[in-house]
């Protein structure tokens, strides 16, 4: 009966809730007591398999080692087809590295964050904590095989990534036993503040973080002639109003306003036609890298067929290069392997490439 | 005639827009015996055997339509239901060059013509960091641990078939992404609310307590103060949660969502819900909950969705969504067809709890009105308000001015920019303005 009258309750909100807790209501001995059968304890190779988090104090850190040079190789291999061979480009991802200093790895604050000489912020003039790095990579990369790198690997690229920002020489091997020493030399590792109102949890005087939810900006609610007069700040550039299409037909035709036209009033909405190749293309990622008629990280589609057209053996060798990944046919940025197409499906897209990608 | 080409804001459209903006020109260019025959065309549409002239009434009460006259479709013939034909121009859509990679990206939610306080399912908006998967529900697990042993008695997995046998709870929150309107920190950059506030959804969420799942494993709440959430997407993407929020009972582990399981854009089977806080903890597709006795640093805490400040520090754990709102109609990118009367409506949230009171301003900010709040005004939920207006046809400055049960007031731009500069990217909260010019159409203006 008490399950049913505290699972009613939890409807009623947070108050009760909160009151029941400070009441002292065990809802730890209730649930125990009514769970029973639901649930099994975790074997330790399954949390072993799940628990790859590594903490600020290295608390999850695997056991392994890698060099710079190892990890320029894998990068190359693996990281470069989004993030360019130095960890510097801006094209699918905000760049890795860049606008870090060696004076800023003395003081651990960036200096070009509050100088603005920053053009674009990176991954390392932001991070302040090294373990971040680490578990990402091992976590979520490389984009389309992630929880793929071995630890080994895993130190090795980030390294490379240390490497170039110049905050280890060429010959340095990351491990677990030295990454604590490299927390040291992170650039703005004292760049963070969490004296601020939007963490939810307790203030820093109270054992939690934050201020205890104290807010930043003291507005107040006058209702009459608050001020002398309305000051437009910014409009919306002309560029703006079409980049989105024609707003007339994101708007229902019926009811008190209508979608503004955009495109004038003579655009009419041209019928597209299904195109389940291009949805193919567009839902694997292709189309990220490369354009229809153009160029984008990789060739155009209508360049890898000038190039393929007429040859006898191009489907299968086109296939074999699109699953395997391919560098230095057109350019420095080479492609990434894509394990996470099957067979028929590169085989549906090398044959709409080469029949002119419509 | 000759009113509606000076006017074309204020076009009057004849019943069911029978008439194209060319052939209005066409009419209002003297060609009546043109109008004649489009009337005639749009009869003849109808299969009626007998034409009504204008002048006896609406075609449409004078002639009964195909559907009041013919049988209509049966029971489940579409067994999962689907909108109108009718409204297929309200969607969710991307931003055209915000981010390269669809997998890493975002779609918003068409606030411009939404009702009430809950999102349809379908138009809930999407935020991806490796793409979305439609995991079976029946190889998914929960897991429990901790960062260490000393932490909970037992580490703990759960199937789906475990956790929906346990005692649920229903709620409806807001999630809102924490780069909601982010692209206007700096100054106007898109021309609707669907691009500028459209990261922002609310559903009825069901699911277990977190706490109840936490109890069930002996968690020691001395001790684990933090906890990890992780999905099971190529991301695995993680966030901090305060214990305390999952003590007060609000944190959920949610699978359902407007009376369906969750749509696996936004998590199916299962996802959590922690209301008042940014998205991104609201982790999808989650598979773990690790308690710990610190804070994590995952990137999405360390790298992104922390806020630079104008001394070139960046706040850290940023997570609560302070009070904000926004007149949805009528907004940006639309045009209001004639002077008279509009019911204004708009939406207001606070991740501190209830909205108190939303005030509406016409001229900019200069004047207020409070606005009608039209229930349920629920905690950590979007709350509607609407307010009566009758357009005089000249400018306007519409703003809205959201005040929460703390008594928290939303920022302008001025105040919001005095504190957190122009760079930040999360947790813009600004009153925003649109502007309405003699023609009609409304569009983005900042105020400061």
């Amino acid at each position: 009966m008490s399950r049913f009258f505290n699972a009613s309750l939890c409807r009623r909100g947070t108050k009760t809730l909160l009151v029941l807790a400070v009441a002292g209501v065990s809802s730890a001995a209730l649930a125990v007591d009514h769970f029973s059968g639901v649930g099994r304890q975790a074997t330790p190779a399954e949390v072993k398999a799940w628990d790859i988090d590594v903490r600020p104090d290295f608390k999850g850190l695997p056991k392994g080692s890698g060099s710079v040079d190892q990890g320029q190789e894998l990068f190359e291999a693996k990281c470069a087809s989004c993030h360019g061979t130095f960890g510097e480009s801006n094209e699918v991802f905000t760049p890795l590295v860049g606008g870090t200093t060696k004076d800023d790895m003395k003081t651990g604050r960036v200096k070009g964050l509050s100088s603005g000489e920053l053009p674009q912020r990176t991954t390392f003039t932001k991070v302040a904590t090294i373990s971040t790095v680490f578990d990402y990579i091992q976590r979520a990369m490389p984009w389309t095989a992630p929880k793929s790198l071995k630890p080994d690997e895993v130190y090795a690229i980030l390294a490379y990534l240390l490497n170039l920002s110049e905050m280890v020489p060429g010959d340095f091997v990351l491990s677990d036993k030295n990454i604590a020493d490299v927390q040291k030399l992170l650039p703005n590792r004292h760049g963070m503040t969490t004296e601020h109102g939007l963490w939810p949890g307790a203030a820093a005087a109270k054992g939690g973080i934050g201020n205890g939810g104290k807010p930043d900006t003291q507005n107040k609610a006058c209702m009459k002639n608050c001020k002398p007069g309305a000051v437009i700040g910014s409009t919306l550039p002309d560029y703006a109003r079409t980049a989105h299409g024609e707003l007339y037909d994101q708007n229902r035709n019926f009811g008190p306003v209508r979608g503004t036209r955009t495109l004038g009033a003579d655009a009419v909405a041209a019928p597209v036609a299904a195109n389940p190749n291009l949805e193919l293309a567009t839902k694997n990622g292709c189309m990220a890298c490369h354009g229809l008629n153009a160029k984008i990280v990789g060739p155009g589609y209508n360049e890898v067929l000038a190039r393929y057209q007429g040859q006898a053996d191009a489907e299968g060798r086109l296939v074999a290069k699109v699953k395997a990944g391919g560098q230095g046919v057109w350019g420095s940025v080479p492609m990434p392997p894509n394990g996470h197409l099957k067979d028929e499906e590169l085989k549906t897209l090398v044959k709409w490439i080469l029949s002119g990608a419509k | 005639m000759g009113d509606i080409v000076k006017q074309p804001g204020r076009l009057r459209p004849a019943p069911e827009n029978f008439l194209s903006e060319e052939q209005v020109k066409a009419v209002a260019a003297g060609r009546r015996d043109f109008l004649r025959k489009s009337f005639l065309a749009a009869g003849a549409a109808l299969s009626a055997p007998l034409v009504a002239r204008a002048s006896e009434g609406d075609a449409n009460i004078l002639q009964n339509p195909a559907w009041t006259t013919s049988l209509g479709q049966p029971v489940a013939a579409r067994p999962y239901g689907m909108p109108s034909q009718y409204e297929s121009q309200l969607l969710r859509r991307e931003s055209p060059g915000l981010a390269r990679v669809g997998g890493a990206s975002v779609s918003f939610a068409p606030l411009q013509g939404l009702f009430g306080i809950i999102t349809p399912s379908g138009l809930h908006f999407e935020r991806h960091h490796q793409g979305w998967h439609d995991i079976d529900p029946s190889k998914h697990r929960l897991m429990v641990n901790g960062s260490d042993d000393s932490l909970l008695k037992k580490a703990k997995v759960y199937t789906l078939d475990e956790l929906m046998r346990l005692p649920s709870a229903s709620r409806i929150h807001f999630i809102e992404c924490g780069a909601n309107t982010g692209l206007e920190w700096g100054n106007v950059a898109v021309p609707t609310v669907q691009y500028t506030h459209g990261m922002i959804s609310c559903s009825e969420f069901t699911g277990v307590p977190l706490k109840y799942l936490l109890d069930d494993c002996g968690v020691d709440y001395k001790k684990a103060r933090y906890v990890l959430a992780e999905g099971a997407d190529g991301s695995s993407m993680t966030r901090t949660i305060p214990m305390e929020m999952v003590e007060s009972g609000e944190v959920m582990v949610a699978y359902g969502q407007n009376g369906e399981m969750l749509r696996p854009e936004n998590g199916y089977p299962l996802r959590l819900v922690v209301p008042g806080v940014q998205g991104v903890s609201w982790v999808k597709w989650l598979r773990r909950i690790e308690v710990g006795d610190m804070p994590y640093a995952t990137k999405d805490e360390a790298v992104h969705y922390i806020d630079l400040l104008p001394n070139g520090l960046h706040r850290q754990y940023s997570s609560i969504q302070e009070a904000k709102s926004v007149i949805t109609t009528p907004s940006g990118g639309q045009t209001l067809l004639d002077k008279g009367f509009y019911n204004v409506s708009g939406l207001a949230w606070s991740g501190r709890g209830r909205i108190k009171q939303v005030d509406v301003s016409f001229d900019g900010g200069i004047n207020w009105q409070t606005a009608r709040l039209e229930g349920p005004v629920q905690n950590k939920a979007l709350t509607r308000f609407n307010t009566n207006w009758v357009w005089d046809g000249k400018p306007a400055i519409l703003q809205s001015r959201a005040i929460d049960e703390t008594g928290y007031v939303q920022p302008s731009y001025g105040q919001l920019r005095a504190v957190r500069g122009t760079k930040s990217i999360y947790h813009n909260n600004a009153i925003q303005s649109w502007k309405v010019i003699e023609s009609g159409e409304v569009s983005n203006v900042q105020v400061l």
